[in-house]
């Protein structure tokens, strides 16, 4: 039988963790993404699964711990809000480095700076475009609803496996504090010792036994021939993964002579405002970037082809438009809304952007 | 003539490699404390027969590359991460036995937060700190251990203690954390030195196996080409002037 019960977004993050067998937790409390660890510490997984759960002393250090779990072969997280995020960025290119799989969840907040702790969507850039050194990238998942917050925690510890590579969900405050009901997953096992030696067994430190070489998680290789030769690997696989993994979602968009592009909360709003847009005899539709590394270049590219013109509305100074103009390359008119600092724009102003900066403009 | 394989059998032999060190050349200049104190772990970790049990957790800093000289699973950690990353390896595998290989750098600048927590949460491991008073790999810049009036590239006319404050005496301010049962100060100048250090080592690794939390062996190294001196003044340079102030001996043991 299924399991449905109303939660915030958070908490679902933590209950989701739980139950698809994640290994350990390490993080650092900030607002708006502390309850993952409040929620972690009520539940004491630990006597349930055996998950460790452990409160690091910042966040360079916990996700460290990530990179030292993660790099034994097992399922390991950490969450963090927009400062906490800025920190963990060293680590995270090391694990990106590594080539070591590890979910990262950032509940975004409003910057730069300690800035607020109110909804925001400005860390687009820093997720997709490597906000750590060196050429990397991470999986991007952008949650829209509670559900999603649940589904992304499996869905992104299995890209993260599938492809040894750090996988990020991107959601923020309005998703992670917001209460909807959810469709909880059901309980899988942690993997045994064993299983992590037959899954990970080639790369992972599992202790190196006299049957194999010993296995190094290291992103260090001094031979720049050597070190070219490791970035076309790595450059190959973000290939294969922008051909397979790309994922979005289209809302009346059949019919559309006008298309908003919006992720995460923005892409709730849009919804809302496409039913008052099209009462007043607007056709807009909605394409909503689920995974944002990959990008859906391709299905925007496709759209532009048959709408006028393009709506980027994201809580930010205009970040994700960026991608949006690299994929329709002139061929329909793009422009940007946004509100930002905290602020979350209503439908109705949706809809007065599209008319005054699209439609008119 | 005999043959030196005629030579070279089994009751003839007085010393022998370990096969937990590789034969990979070691990058360390000739007089550095790093090989020996690597041979020292490879050492403790074939006697007590836990090769496959042990990981490794290097640091960025000379022995950056420890992993290709140890045969064992290793993770090299970003700059002063080590004990984070040793921290998530006990805590998954308590079974374990784990270690960080740290220079003075590493681990008492940038890596002090993480040093600090993992020892006062007393997590189960091994802690090798190389307190060289310099940043070697680097170039010879100063470090936290610096001593006063000591010249580094970055300290061209002596460290000044008002300018850069005091050499951090840090093992002392680890050994007043309950998370550690054993704090001790070690040197690998003399035979009869190295012979100590290697009992200390393998005390520590044997309280892994008795899960008594934290043991922290510093090791009052030379760094020749960054000091400037040759191996021997280097030795004798360790003795006159660090010794004073990093003074050998346990600190702790419980
Ligand atoms: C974040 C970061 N900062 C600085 C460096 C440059 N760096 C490499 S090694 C090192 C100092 C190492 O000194 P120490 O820990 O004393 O070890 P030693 O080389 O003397 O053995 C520094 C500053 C780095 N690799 N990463």
């Amino acid at each position: 039988m299924a399991e449905y019960k109303l939660m915030k977004g958070n908490e679902v993050i933590a209950e989701a963790a739980i139950r698809c067998g994640c290994d350990a937790y390490f993080g650092y409390p900030i607002t708006p993404q502390s309850e993952i660890l409040e929620t972690l510490t009520l539940r004491q997984p630990w006597l349930e699964t055996g998950m460790v759960v452990l409160q690091a002393e910042s966040e360079v250090a916990a996700i460290n711990m990530v990179y030292g779990g993660a790099a034994c072969g097992k399922k390991v997280m950490t969450s963090s809000s927009s400062p906490g995020i800025s920190l963990k960025q060293e680590g995270i290119t090391y694990l990106a480095g590594a080539e070591l799989p590890c979910l990262v969840v950032n509940v975004v907040r409003g910057g730069p700076g300690l800035g607020t702790i109110q909804p925001a969507q400005s860390d687009y850039f820093q997720s997709v475009k490597g906000g750590g050194h060196g050429d990397y990238k991470l999986i991007v998942l952008a949650p829209a609803s509670v559900q999603e917050m649940n589904d992304f925690v499996d869905l992104g510890f299995e890209l993260a496996f599938k492809y040894r590579n750090p996988a990020l969900i991107l959601s923020d405050g309005v998703i992670g504090q917001m209460m909807e009901k959810v469709k909880l997953s059901p309980v899988k096992p942690r993997w045994t010792n064993e299983e992590v030696i037959k899954l990970n067994g080639s790369w992972a430190t599992t202790g190196k036994t006299a049957d194999r070489p010993r296995n190094v998680a290291t992103s260090l290789e001094l031979d720049s021939a050597r070190q070219e030769q490791f970035n076309h690997k790595l450059q190959a696989k973000y290939k294969e993964i922008q051909e397979k993994e790309v994922r979005f979602e289209k809302i009346a968009c059949d019919d559309a002579e006008y298309l908003f592009v919006a992720y995460g909360s923005s892409s709730r709003i849009c919804q809302k405002a496409i039913d008052l847009a099209r009462e007043k005899g607007i056709k807009v539709g909605l394409l909503r970037p689920i995974t944002l590394f990959p990008y859906p270049t391709k299905a925007i590219q496709e759209m532009a082809e048959k709408v006028k013109g393009i709506l980027a509305v994201e809580m930010s100074a205009g970040q994700m438009v960026e991608d949006v103009r690299l994929a329709v390359n002139g061929k329909v008119k793009v422009e940007h809304f946004g509100r930002f600092g905290g602020m979350i724009p209503s439908p109705n102003e949706v809809v007065k952007a599209l008319e005054d900066l699209i439609i008119k403009g | 003539m005999s043959d030196i394989k005629d030579i070279i059998k089994d009751e003839n032999l007085v010393y022998k490699k370990t096969k937990v060190l590789t034969d990979n050349v070691m990058h360390y200049c000739p007089g550095c404390s790093h090989g020996v104190v690597h041979k020292l772990v490879a050492e403790v970790i074939e006697e007590m027969g836990i090769q496959e049990k042990t990981i490794g957790i290097s640091p960025v800093g000379c022995s950056v590359l420890a992993y290709n000289y140890l045969d064992i699973d290793w993770q090299e950690a970003a700059h002063g991460r080590a004990p984070a990353l040793a921290t998530a390896v006990n805590r998954l595998h308590p079974e374990k036995y784990v270690f960080t290989y740290q220079g003075d750098g590493d681990l008492a600048s940038i890596g002090t937060a993480e040093i600090m927590h993992a020892c006062n949460r007393g997590e189960n491991i091994v802690v090798i700190f190389i307190n060289n008073a310099i940043y070697g790999m680097t170039g010879g810049q100063m470090a936290p251990t610096t001593l006063e009036g000591m010249k580094t590239a970055t300290s061209p006319y002596g460290r000044d203690i008002k300018l850069n404050g005091h050499p951090l005496i840090i093992t002392e301010l680890i050994a007043q954390l309950p998370g550690t049962s054993y704090v001790t100060r070690q040197a690998v100048h003399t035979p009869a030195a190295v012979r100590k250090c290697k009992k200390a080592i393998r005390k520590a690794f044997e309280n892994i196996g008795q899960k008594k939390g934290t043991s922290f062996v510093e090791v009052v190294s030379t760094c020749n080409s960054g000091w400037k001196l040759s191996p021997v003044k280097s030795n004798e340079w360790m003795v006159e002037n660090m010794f004073p102030v990093y003074k050998p001996g346990d600190l702790k043991d419980e």
